[in-house]
């Protein structure tokens, strides 16, 4: 039956089909769904680890254990995750194993657009990158095939546009794929000096055979149009190109990335009258195309920035341009805000009055970085918040005036280790954990506080206040962020106290299906004095209107925040007034 | 034929995945290629959020760039405005009145322009607005607003009706069916007094 997935799903519909049977990832957009969909096929046992590189290390354990294995995460969590794979390229594998990774060209959802060819380059691994849906699920399939034929992990690119969009996939049955038996072999799977000599070679031959079967592998075509025009291209540009060029270009289009075809591109780069690459973020097919020897253009047309698009590209080939209107005045820009009732809110405003240095992580929780709150210093990856604020306090001795706020899965990621460091290192530093009880940017997916599986089964909650105390750290005590007195006198206390602390700010997600929304708030007219108080906290469904504060009631969930902040109890329920 | 394309504006939270689906739905059912985009991750929490539907006989690229859609359907006037450059010169924007403030405007950093809807006409655009917030209100939830867009942009379109309806029923909640049933032929209905 044919149907409309997006090219998660259908990575996910790859993974069940191919016989995949175990699955690790930690959630990351834009790959996050691809595990959440393969975890709805009883046959695929599927979890998420607390961090990726758990989740290749248990990818790499069960394709040793003879199974077919798949891990999945994002760009950056791919550098989390470099140092098994780069050595998962030696010992190869047993059954099966495709470490998915997704860029995100344009940063929709990231801090950074590092480009992951540059990890299947300096980890010696093939790598095959899909333009839509149906090859998502088809190069899962090759991508199996390859890694059992050639020994080796395989890596799948992916990018946000070909993750995030949907397209038309044909399902088929699921093939079994039996697990492979296990034979103790240290020489190929204990990685010591004496043996990853050996497997070094192995993986110099593994690239030549590698090589050799990009000439022929179908992940490879080259679809003969004008032969004016010649472009090399992967991935979602090659929809680009497509769509802005037609048979007005011939394209070669790569499926699989690493290792390139030389003949392969000698042989199009001769019958083309001028060639161009097109490949978003870095010049890595073009500098491999020109250290042969062929002439072609690339970054000398296109930005290094962000995504491409088919007027790009038709403008900068073709010359053409299309048409456009525009309006009149300068439009306001929506940047992205914490929702009508997020428990982050309270805890911010109180940072903010507070004035304090905050060492910042990543969550939903990065937004208290803008205004009106603007409550945030730094922010660079996952569990930075914690021990980059040691590192300011060994600086400056600023612990009486900072903090760090983390999530509690981004706590679980990484946060842990920062804080042994603090307790060890005898640190002073205050840590704000973030427990809305779920990991929420990512869209809700449960981890090892929540006490949930992604199979949906019930166990046992990790501890945070256990986890703490384990660290050494002596003074651990929970406030609940609506409750803005508290959350000030809590920090004014453990900002004092002369040793390292903990405050878990608790409270969990107003999305969560499971928390009682309240009825919208109203303001009072008569009683609002416009003095913007309310407005401090960056709630937006606060406005004015003719004059006065008001709420939309479309967007108000009725937290309360804003009418325990109003100085002239101007804000309640609408029954109370 | 060519590719039509198709966008969906709002603001994170409102509910734009299910209309496109519903939309992906019915192209896919005519026996067309469909490619939709949709946007995940931060820019869903409260910010502009975009997605672009696309058929024909084969579609490419999954995006639509200015001057391309063919219809609009617009959650809010802002973002309407603030989409227009995609609207193809003979292309339709359909548009729900409601007005959300973005946080530069509710810190004072910025102001929201003012009639935007009559300055939209002013361009020479083909502009359909509807209070399609109080039409889902009065099917019984504010949440059903996207079926009302698209009920409306049905009637624009050469689809038969049935066809929406079995793509609503196969992809809304049992719970929440009849309500956009409703909604849905509220959206029609709006567009026929629009003729």
């Amino acid at each position: 039956m044919k149907k409309l997935m997006l090219g998660n799903e259908a990575v996910a519909r790859g993974l069940y089909e191919a016989g995949c049977r175990v699955v690790s990832s930690y959630p990351g957009t834009p790959s996050t769904e691809i595990s959440e969909a393969v975890a709805k096929y009883d046959e695929v046992y599927a979890e998420w680890a607390p961090n990726e590189k758990v989740a290749t290390e248990v990818a790499i354990g069960a394709s040793f254990g003879g199974a077919r294995s798949f891990c999945a995460m994002k760009h950056v969590g791919l550098n989390v995750a470099a140092d098994p794979l780069f050595t998962a390229s030696y010992t190869g594998v047993n059954g099966g194993m495709i470490l998915a990774v997704a860029d995100d060209q344009g940063m929709h959802s990231s801090q950074n657009e590092q480009d992951s060819r540059h990890y299947a380059m300096a980890a010696k691994l093939p790598m095959v990158e899909p333009s839509d849906s149906g090859e998502c699920k088809a190069f899962v399939k090759a991508a199996y095939e390859m890694s059992e034929q050639f020994d080796t992990p395989v890596l799948l690119r992916l990018s946000t546009r070909v993750s995030h969009s949907q397209s038309v996939v044909e399902e088929l049955p699921r093939e079994d794929v039996p697990v492979k038996e296990y034979v103790k072999n240290p020489q190929k799977y204990v990685m010591m000096p004496a043996f990853a000599k050996g497997r070094h070679v192995a993986v110099e031959k593994r690239m030549e055979a590698l090589a050799q079967f990009a000439e022929t592998t179908g992940l490879n075509r080259i679809e003969w149009g004008d032969t004016k025009i010649g472009v090399i291209c992967s991935g979602i540009a090659y929809q680009y190109v497509k769509e802005a060029l037609g048979d007005r270009a011939s394209v070669l289009k790569l499926g699989l990335i690493h290792p390139l075809p030389d003949n392969m591109i000698r042989t199009f780069a001769q019958k083309v009258d001028k060639l161009y690459v097109i490949e978003e973020l870095d010049d890595i097919f073009e500098t491999h195309v020109k250290k042969l020897g062929i002439a072609c253009e690339g970054k000398d047309l296109f930005t290094w920035l962000g995504e491409y698009s088919p007027q790009m590209i038709a403008q900068k080939l073709l010359g053409k341009t299309t048409p456009y209107r525009t309006f009149p005045e300068s439009v306001p820009v929506r940047p992205p805000v914490m929702c009508p009732g997020c428990p982050h809110r309270g805890l911010y405003y109180v940072l903010a009055k507070m004035k304090l240095m905050v060492s910042g992580d990543i969550g939903c929780y990065t937004l208290g970085a803008t205004a009106p709150l603007n409550a945030m210093d730094t922010c660079v990856c996952m569990g930075a918040s914690i021990s980059a604020l040691h590192g300011f306090n060994k600086a400056r001795n600023m612990q009486d005036r900072s903090v760090a706020v983390i999530g509690d899965s981004t706590f679980m990621h990484s946060g842990m280790t920062g804080l042994v460091n603090i307790g060890y290192n005898k640190g002073n530093s205050t840590v704000i954990i973030l427990d809305n009880r779920i990991t929420g940017m990512t869209g809700h997916q449960d981890n090892p506080t929540t006490g949930r599986t992604l199979k949906g089964e019930e166990v046992p909650q990790v501890s945070i206040e256990a986890v703490c105390h384990a660290a050494g750290i002596q003074r651990v005590r929970v406030v609940d962020p609506y409750d803005t007195v508290q959350v000030e006198q809590a920090l004014k206390e453990e900002l004092a106290a002369p040793e390292p602390s903990v405050i878990i700010s608790r409270r969990p997600c107003v999305l969560l299906k499971s928390v009682q929304k309240k009825a919208p708030l109203v303001v009072d007219a008569d009683k609002c004095r416009a003095c913007k108080a309310c407005f401090k906290i960056g709630c937006p469904s606060i406005h004015m209107e003719q004059g006065k504060a008001a709420i939309d009631p479309t967007l108000c969930v009725g937290c309360g925040l804003c009418a325990s902040l109003c100085p002239f109890h101007a804000i309640g329920q609408e029954e109370v007034r | 034929m060519e590719t039509k394309s198709i966008m969906i504006v709002g603001v994170g939270g409102q509910g734009s995945l299910l209309a496109s689906r519903i939309l992906g739905h019915v192209f896919l059912s005519q026996g067309y290629d469909v490619k939709v985009s949709e946007v995940h991750g931060m820019s869903q929490r409260g910010g502009s959020v975009v997605t672009y539907i696309k058929y024909g006989d084969q579609v490419y690229s999954p995006i639509v760039e200015q001057g391309e859609a063919d219809f609009i359907l617009s959650f809010e006037q802002l973002e309407a405005a603030r989409c227009l450059p995609y609207l193809k010169q003979d292309g339709t924007m359909i548009l729900s009145t409601q007005q959300i403030d973005p946080m530069p405007v509710i810190t004072g950093a910025a102001q929201y322009p003012e009639q935007i809807v009559e300055k939209l006409q002013q361009t020479g655009a083909n502009i359909i607005a509807v209070d399609a917030l109080a039409l889902a209100q009065q099917a019984g939830s504010a949440k059903a607003t996207n079926t009302v867009l698209i009920g409306i942009l049905s009637q624009k379109m050469p689809f038969p009706q049935e066809e929406w309806e079995k793509a609503i029923q196969e992809l809304v909640p049992e719970r929440f069916l009849t309500l956009n049933q409703k909604a849905f032929a509220l959206g029609r209905e709006a567009a026929d007094r629009e003729e």
